[in-house]
């Protein structure tokens, strides 16, 4: 699956373990939430950055303590139109301050990348044939918006009284 | 009225290029149509039975006449030379090609218009009182409160894909004309002891296949937090909203499940972490919009003018027209004029090009160049001197559009049902021209007094059928049309949900039944007396033993 | 109302993409608007045989969303008032009153 990440293709380095898979002692992981959970001191005490993948029905609230030491979070987008993980990456943005990698994954179109990306998330796993230039197109749809998002912190909408462009952060 | 600016323009210029070039990689098989379904209905195009319908916001209802003029030129150049009025102060064109929609999309961003969330589960148009800066018992302007929802709204990143359509209503007045009741947000400006003017807040109202009144979940809300506050309703609902099964999926479902205290609990704990944030609602700001719906300086007339007290000697016909359709303005010597598109026999609701042409004329003439939609699918002018009304009279007799039946039995809401409608279930406007035309006698209609009759081709409620005085509700049975009748609903202040009088009606018999209904209540009144109060008085029961006998 | 009442004649109808005109798959191919040249089928196979027609017709961004209406034994008239309001039109006895009432 394509990755984009700061504007490019990248290669994904990240290891997306299953439930019951051992946890390899070295390496980049990205667990399930329920596991993270449950194993929480061994998974924040290993070497390696840590990842959490959650379902778009999961409190990521949970995670509140630990977003400081978790490096990814990984949410879903299950099918077109379904639009809780907008609420989910803002919520971890905004108002828990989440600083590292926000990932959308799932069925990510080409239509809301612009959406996601005002809404934190900085990194998309997608099978579009040309991630980069779909990308450079939803950020280049509208020259200003009407409303702060998270990835830019336009004044309301004085953003547009002001004239000023607020262009979509390039990731 | 709201005056767009550089950036507002700027704005729909970029989405009417997106548009463009979307529909571009639709006809030539770049997106399929389930790819394109979506965008299309993002910017109010559906497909409906014969053609495309195109359906364009007028938000809070407020047009002037160059507005006016445009859809006019929209109805001729693209359409069959006519628009559709709805019950949530929007205009419908009923055919529609696609590959003409950007042309039309441009068009209307000429006159500062757009379709943008007119469809889809998004925040649609929010909805006003239609006499907003006129009506005497008003605190505040609601519009001004519209258009800054209006801009939050507008392609919110958070809020596009939400579990269903959500609809918001704002009144600023005493009496409530908007049914903030029955709304997903309702929004009534009041003043709180102090003196001090904000909103209280109610949530979970609606109608459709569950009626439902909203709750009151924060009775006083300073206006700064308006923003903050609805942000918090709208995660709790985009998060917790059910998304699997499209008819359980409105937030009155969620308010249901949750309890009004835990709704409550919920999204003030969200508030928490967004008041005094980035949608604070500084007072500059604020001011800035509320000097754009500056409204005319009108100076007070105290003492009514010659002509209007002389014409009645003179003309009968304008005095009925007088009474029945105009209202008291809150500057004196002024009046506010309705205009029901109602004339006898005719769809409820719509407008050909010329009458709209002639009411932009008539507007920028008499009226302060400022028209308004009504959620009964009439029109207003709502700022006219009377000394103007003679010649404004004789004006829109001409047009059609001086039936004095405002509230009374012809002036009937009515969506497009089995004739455009795809998820109809049987026809209404028919069964509206039907009535309209057995009731033409205006003594009569005059003589039975208000009564305010829907009528829905389904259960989907666009005609608000529920909160008709009469509700009638298009059934299917063994592929014939059926029409299931409900009595005392009200979408105001003393809100109420119709109740069913009895089994479905056959279509030959639906309008010999609700002569029977209103035989019923001439019956049964006590002088004064209104359909909806003897309905509450006497209960269903009665009618239904006449109904029964009829049969 | 139910878009087809289920019968053994039929024909293939479909909104067409351009316009969004409803359309009937004409005897001699292509789509008209008119349901009296409609190609009628008069058993399952040939109905299939027409919907393979019209999913060829959608794959060319000609039509959208075909499907079969059943007709009356004898007559090319849908069974279901749906139809028969698709085929020929609003039955509203028009706005037409305005129309024709105040002409431009
Ligand atoms: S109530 Fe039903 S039939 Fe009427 S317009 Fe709405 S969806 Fe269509």
């Amino acid at each position: 699956m394509p990755l984009l990440k700061g504007g490019v293709e990248v290669a994904d380095g990240w290891r997306a373990l299953a439930d019951a898979e051992p946890v390899p002692a070295q390496g980049d992981v990205v667990v399930p939430l329920a596991r993270f959970l449950a194993e929480r001191e061994a998974l924040l005490a290993r070497g390696g950055k840590l990842g959490v993948r959650c379902r778009n029905t999961d409190a990521v609230e949970v995670l509140a303590p630990d977003l400081h030491r978790i490096d990814l979070i990984a949410l879903e987008f299950p099918r077109f139109g379904d639009g809780r993980a907008f609420t989910q990456a803002r919520v971890l943005r905004q108002r828990l301050g989440f600083q590292g990698e926000l990932r959308a994954t799932g069925e990510v179109l080409a239509d809301q990348l612009l959406h996601m990306g005002r809404c934190g998330f900085d990194a998309f796993a997608a099978a579009l044939p040309d991630l980069v230039a779909e990308w450079r197109k939803a950020g280049a749809s509208y020259r200003a918006y009407y409303q702060p998002a998270t990835a830019d912190q336009a004044p309301l909408i004085a953003a547009l009284r002001g004239g000023r462009r607020t262009p979509l952060a390039n990731p | 009225m709201y005056q767009y600016d550089q950036h507002d323009r700027a704005f729909l210029a970029d989405r009417v290029a997106l548009f463009r070039d979307q529909v571009a990689r639709r006809l030539t098989g770049v997106l399929s149509e389930e790819q394109f379904r979506p965008l299309r209905l993002q910017n109010g195009l559906y497909l409906q039975l014969h053609a495309y319908m195109l359906r364009v916001a007028v938000p809070y209802g407020t047009l002037n006449g160059r507005q006016l003029r445009a859809l006019a030129a929209i109805a001729r150049r693209y359409d069959r030379g006519y628009g559709h009025f709805t019950t949530r102060q929007n205009i419908q064109f009923n055919w529609i090609r696609l590959a003409d929609a950007p042309d039309i999309m441009a068009d209307l961003a000429a006159a500062d218009l757009h379709a943008i969330q007119t469809s889809g589960d998004c925040i649609r148009n929010v909805t006003a009182d239609q006499w907003a800066g006129a009506a005497r018992d008003e605190i505040e302007d609601p519009r001004i409160w519209c258009e800054i929802i209006r801009q939050w709204s507008t392609v919110h990143p958070e809020f596009s894909f939400l579990p269903r359509k959500f609809k918001i209503a704002v009144t600023g007045a005493a009496r409530d004309r908007a049914a903030v009741r029955f709304h997903d947000i309702g929004l009534r400006l009041l003043r709180n002891a102090d003196g001090e003017v904000g909103f209280e807040v109610l949530v979970g109202g609606g109608l459709g296949r569950t009626p439902v009144i909203g709750k009151v979940i924060r009775p006083f809300l300073p206006k700064a937090e308006l923003l903050a506050y609805l942000e918090a309703i709208m995660r709790v609902y985009n998060r917790h909203g059910r998304r699997d099964n499209p008819y359980k999926a409105r937030i009155k479902i969620l308010v249901n499940d949750l309890g009004s205290d835990e709704m409550r609990r919920q999204v003030e704990a969200e508030w928490e972490g967004l008041r005094g944030g980035d949608l604070r609602l500084d007072p500059d700001l604020v001011a800035e919009i509320a000097g754009r719906f500056a409204g005319p300086a009108l100076t007070p007339d105290p003492a009514p003018v010659r002509a209007v007290e002389d014409l009645p000697l003179i003309d009968p016909a304008f005095r009925r027209w007088l009474d029945a359709n105009t209202v008291a303005h809150r500057v004196p010597g002024h009046r506010i004029v309705n205009l029901p598109l109602k004339p006898i026999g005719a769809p409820p609701g719509d407008a050909s090009a010329a009458q709209m042409e002639a009411l932009a004329d008539l507007a920028e003439t008499y009226g302060h160049d400022d028209v308004r939609v009504t959620h009964e699918q009439n029109l207003v002018l709502p700022h006219v001197r009377e000394g103007d009304l003679p010649a404004l009279w004789r004006a829109l007799d001409g047009l059609g559009l001086a039936v004095p039946n405002l509230g009374l039995v012809s002036d009937i809401i009515a969506c497009p049902g089995l004739d455009y409608c795809t998820l109809a279930n049987a026809r209404s406007i028919p069964v509206a021209q039907a009535i309209s035309t057995r009731f033409a006698d205006l003594a009569r209609q005059q003589d039975i007094g208000e009564l305010r009759i829907k009528i829905s081709g389904c259960i989907n409620a666009c005609a608000h059928h529920h909160v008709g005085h009469i509700g009638i509700l298009g059934v299917e049975k063994a592929g014939a049309e059926f029409y299931q009748v409900t009595l005392g609903g009200e979408p105001g202040e003393g809100a109420s949900i119709g109740e069913l009088v009895g089994p479905a009606i056959p279509a030959a018999r639906i309008v010999a039944a609700v002569e029977t209904i209103i035989a019923g209540y001439l019956a049964f009144r006590r002088p004064g007396e209104r359909f909806l109060d003897t309905v509450r008085r006497v209960g269903v029961a009665p009618f239904r033993e006449r109904l029964d006998a009829a049969a | 109302m139910a878009k087809t009442r289920t019968g053994s004649i039929n024909v293939v109808t479909a909104n067409r993409l351009a316009d969004g005109q409803a359309v009937f798959l004409a005897a001699a191919g292509g789509w008209v608007a008119d349901i009296g040249r409609a190609a009628v089928a008069t058993e399952a196979a040939s109905a299939e045989r027409l919907l393979a027609i019209a999913a060829a017709s959608v794959a060319r961004q000609e039509v959208v969303d075909p499907y079969l209406v059943a007709l009356a034994a004898g007559e090319v008239r849908p069974l279901a008032l749906r139809e028969r309001i698709r085929a020929h039109g609003p039955t509203v006895a028009a706005i037409a009153a305005d129309a024709t009432r105040y002409p431009e």
